[in-house]
């Protein structure tokens, strides 16, 4: 019978969660969970409540990514419409999105994870933050902060406001692009272009430093799961869900986004409010698969932007199939950065981007609603059925981390065994275990929508089901 | 240790946008981290909530066992305890499960819908309050901070003006749902 560590407050990640890690007779680590602990029952609450209410309220389930409900909602809404939105709404969606995910990015590489990876996994943890390492690479500190600044203004400018705007709406978006504000955010691409490319350059030359994390960094096979268009390109708002295999074939395509429920299944654990997607045809939990960057990199067969195009030759280079090692979430969200950037500029060079035309009127039409978009960590499912007023009566919402909840739960385990020695737990070993979770970001408050603190826990739980240690760093 | 006023952020059952707000302050935070000592924070890693901060901003209502019992923790050990956004001054968003009680929002989530294993998750879960409920149901609360989020300006603002000894008007700053 296994004994269990548990790590109390997972830190430097989006949301509520623990580990525990279970011990067998020999000291050796058998198992790992990964428990998310809240649950805000958005899928309840909403019951009844008028679908236009849906983008502003399901944003509220998550501060980081609240532009991602609030476009996959929009979409639900415009289906309920039935309306096609004029075509500048869609690019002024687009931007936003990416907006989003730029800072998003920022957020988790910079003041996140690069504490690990320039501080190391073993600094002293009162150090290892943003602030420790503003100290020891200012130049660093300013760049990430410069990056999700650059994301949060483009929000703050299209949308009036940097979380939860109320400016994605059914039908399209609420007021047209200002050209001024067209002028300024191109006015500073070139800044946060060189910025990216300058952390690209000095993150591919230190990766060689990283290659024991790049090898039990949740580095194992699975199924990669997200949104392409019909080229096969990257996508993060329209498209249709791709599925590609380990080896890097393509096992399902062109999957409309209508059908996801054909082939994504949700499971549920007793020992976690967040539930487990997982591929249907393969069943679960062999239908494993991971989303988000690195999964959305593995499953493009190119970005479509001059840049990135060049960066993702490259990152394919890394395996012989799909990128395996979830290290490497940290190099495609650099990527996507420098694409975020180069796409913005495209699309704020299209002609018709200052239309005026930018939203779609109607009524009901339709009684469901799906819509599907690829949020910062993956893609993102909302699916509604509204009754002849408009009033939701059921809601179902999958969520971006949440598709990447046994991929995370298999990567705990294999860092566990990898790292824990039961007889002399160290900080630095556990630091390692919570590393992994930074890897994948998961946005905790919106995968159980959701939440609360970001704090995870670690704890060690002896075979007789004895709580051993409960490491706690003060 | 430096003697630096002590700042503590806390998320309980909220979005995080009150804290992403925070972190909106852009360049300013590095700033901030001159004048006061983050001890405790989703952003460090101290995994146990210090004695003896000056400052916490409470993010979220409380949705869970767990939260009180943090609560509790924090205002035994807060000087100044601030509800740091609507979840935390009204329960704003978590309180909308109220009306449906808990067992019905859970029986809708994980019973109602198609699924594999389908159950009610349990241990080690902490359980739902019946209630989501502000933070100054259970603790004394020092500065009610509305917004959903407050504005990065007013934060910077409010904590700028404590860290200097004043008391910030916060009518002046920010309402509900501002
Ligand atoms: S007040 Fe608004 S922004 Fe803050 S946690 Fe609640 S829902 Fe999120």
């Amino acid at each position: 019978m296994p004994e269990k560590i548990v790590i109390e407050q997972v830190t430097r990640i989006e949301g509520h969660a623990k580990v525990s890690i279970f011990l067998n007779d020999d000291g050796g680590v058998q198992d790992a969970q990964v428990h998310v602990t809240q649950v805000r029952g958005f899928e309840k609450f909403v019951e009844g409540r008028p679908f236009y209410e849906m983008p502003s309220l399901t944003a509220r389930t998550c501060g980081i990514c609240p532009v991602s409900h609030l476009i996959a909602a929009s979409k639900a809404c415009d289906q309920i419409l039935s309306v096609r939105i004029p075509t500048t709404a869609v690019a002024l969606r687009r931007i936003l999105n990416l907006a989003q995910i730029i800072q998003s990015h920022a957020l988790n590489f910079f003041y996140l994870s690069s504490p690990d990876l320039l501080l190391g996994m073993d600094a002293d943890p009162a150090k290892r933050n943003l602030f420790g390492l503003a100290e020891k690479h200012p130049q660093i500190v300013r760049d990430g902060v410069r990056l999700r600044q650059f994301g949060q203004q483009i929000i703050e400018r299209l949308a009036n406001k940097r979380i939860h705007p109320a400016w994605v709406i059914p039908g399209g978006v609420a007021s047209p692009l200002d050209p001024d504000v067209r002028n300024q955010i191109l006015s500073e691409i070139p800044e946060v272009k060189a910025i990216i490319l300058r952390t690209l350059d000095w993150y591919k030359k230190s990766l060689s430093n990283y290659q024991e994390y790049v090898r039990t960094f949740a580095n194992f096979p699975s199924l990669f799961l997200g949104l392409v268009t019909k080229e096969g390109r990257l996508e993060h708002y329209h498209g249709s869900l791709r599925v590609v295999t380990a080896r890097g074939s393509i096992l399902t395509d062109q999957i409309p986004v209508e059908d996801y429920a054909t082939y994504i299944g949700e499971a549920v654990e007793p020992w976690s409010y967040l539930k487990s997607p997982y591929y249907k045809p393969l069943g679960y939990a062999d239908g494993m698969y991971r989303v988000g960057p690195l999964a959305r990199l593995n499953i493009a067969n190119e970005c479509g932007t001059p840049q990135a195009d060049q960066e993702l030759a490259e990152f394919h280079c890394l395996d012989k199939g799909a990128v395996l090692s979830s290290f490497h979430y940290h190099y495609a969200r650099l990527i996507e950065i420098l694409y975020g950037i180069e796409r913005i500029e495209q699309l704020l060079n299209e002609p018709d981007i200052l239309s005026t035309n930018v939203r779609a009127h109607a009524e009901v039409n339709n009684l469901e609603g799906i819509g599907v978009s690829e949020a910062p960590r993956g893609t993102l499912i909302h699916h509604y059925k509204v009754n002849e007023d408009g009033l939701v009566q059921s809601a179902n919402l999958i969520i971006a981390s949440g598709n990447n909840n046994l991929a995370m739960n298999r990567g705990v385990l294999q860092a566990a065994r990898y790292y824990v020695r039961a007889d002399k737990l160290t900080e630095g070993m556990l630091n390692r275990v919570e590393a992994v979770i930074r890897a994948f970001d998961p946005c905790l408050a919106c995968s159980t929508h959701a939440l609360g603190e970001m704090p995870l826990a670690i704890e060690l739980v002896s075979s007789e089901g004895k709580i051993l240690d409960n490491l706690v760093r003060g | 240790m430096s003697n630096k006023l002590k700042l503590a952020t806390i998320w309980l059952d909220g979005c995080s946008g009150c804290h992403m707000s925070f972190l909106d302050i852009d360049e300013r935070l590095l700033a901030l981290a001159e004048k006061v000592d983050v001890v405790f924070s989703p952003l460090v890693d101290c995994k146990e909530f210090p004695e003896d901060v000056d400052i916490t901003l409470v993010e979220g209502a409380l949705g869970t066992e767990e939260d009180l019992h943090k609560i509790k923790k924090i205002r035994a050990r807060t000087k100044i305890l601030i509800a740091f956004g609507d979840c935390a001054v009204t329960a704003n968003i978590p309180s909308m499960r109220n009306p449906f009680g808990v067992e019905e929002t859970l029986k809708t989530v994980y019973l109602d819908k198609e699924a594999i294993n389908q159950q009610i998750p349990g241990e080690p879960l902490p359980p739902l309050l019946p209630r989501a409920l502000p933070l100054h149901n259970y603790v004394k609360v020092d500065l009610f901070l509305p917004g959903c989020p407050p504005s990065a300006q007013t934060i910077f603002t409010v904590l700028n003006d404590l860290i200097e000894g004043r008391t910030p008007d916060i009518s002046a700053l920010t309402r509900f749902g501002a």
